[in-house]
């Protein structure tokens, strides 16, 4: 678990943040904050495959104590390179990521 | 969010893939595939032996050299054993795929449906009587050394 350096007030809640802006604390997240953090990220509405993603990654995280790689993500959640891109643009594990209330990955790929 | 400098963030990055080893080719791949992860637009250029990488009859094949590398720890006699450094590529792609790096054609693909461009240099198509049937799908287009300049306009230029 990320150190937390800051806090953040989303829908009435005072949530600890990291260095990299995300939530600290995975029990702080719940779908309503996610869609907060969407907006911030330019996302105004999460989509089914938005959910997808968010929800595969929250599992690999639970799994592995790592959001999964794009490589990952396009082998096993379901949505490929090009939708991922289209879905979280500018940066698609980054992103979802921080929507899904995980630290960012530590990956390379 | 820490805001340790003022200086301005990377927005573009043009890579120069040229050599065709192992060793030569995946700092190239993975540097794109990591700018684009970061929202970072990106080129990719394969020039001279790296366009081994984007030849499609070649590309499944690419070899990590055992002959003169020192850090590879190896004698040169070793080396150059036949078969040593068909070994060593299986031993580090092995190493690789439990960290999640794909394989050169499925990396590239990626790269590809990142929003990365890929192109061979003209000269070295010429050099090496290529056309542009030879490449994997993926290579979008084969550019002179100009083409090149005028794709990486506002680009930090990084040769591999």
């Amino acid at each position: 678990m990320s150190a937390a350096v800051a806090e953040k007030v989303i829908l009435g809640k005072t949530l600890a943040i990291d260095a990299d802006g995300n939530l600290v604390n995975l029990s702080d997240w719940n779908e309503d904050i996610a869609n907060e953090l969407a907006k911030e990220e330019g996302i105004e509405v999460l989509n089914a495959k938005h959910w997808q993603v968010i929800n595969y990654m929250r599992k690999v995280f639970t799994e592995t104590g790592d959001a999964p790689s794009i490589r990952k993500l396009t082998k096993e959640s379901g949505v490929d390179t090009k939708e991922l891109y289209a879905l979280f643009p500018k940066g698609p594990a980054k992103k979802a990521a921080r929507i899904a209330g995980l630290p960012k990955p530590k990956g390379c790929i | 969010m820490s805001e340790e400098n003022n200086y301005e963030p990377i927005k573009k990055v043009s890579i120069i893939v040229s050599k065709g080893s192992l060793e030569g080719v995946y700092p190239g791949l993975i540097m794109a595939n990591g700018a684009r992860m970061e929202g970072i637009e990106a080129n990719l250029f394969f020039t001279f032996f790296g366009m081994e990488a984007i030849i499609d009859k070649k590309m499944d094949h690419i070899k990590v050299a055992t002959v003169g590398n020192p850090a590879m720890h190896m004698p040169t006699l070793i080396g150059s054993l036949p078969g040593m450094s068909a070994l060593a590529t299986h031993m580090m792609e092995k190493e690789m795929e439990k960290i999640d790096i794909p394989p050169v054609r499925e990396f590239l693909g990626m790269i590809h449906d990142a929003g990365c461009n890929i192109y061979a240099c003209k000269a070295s198509v010429d050099m090496f009587h290529l056309k542009k049937e030879d490449f994997c799908s993926q290579v979008d287009e084969v550019i002179t050394v100009g083409e090149f300049y005028e794709k990486s306009a506002g680009a930090s230029i990084i040769f591999t």
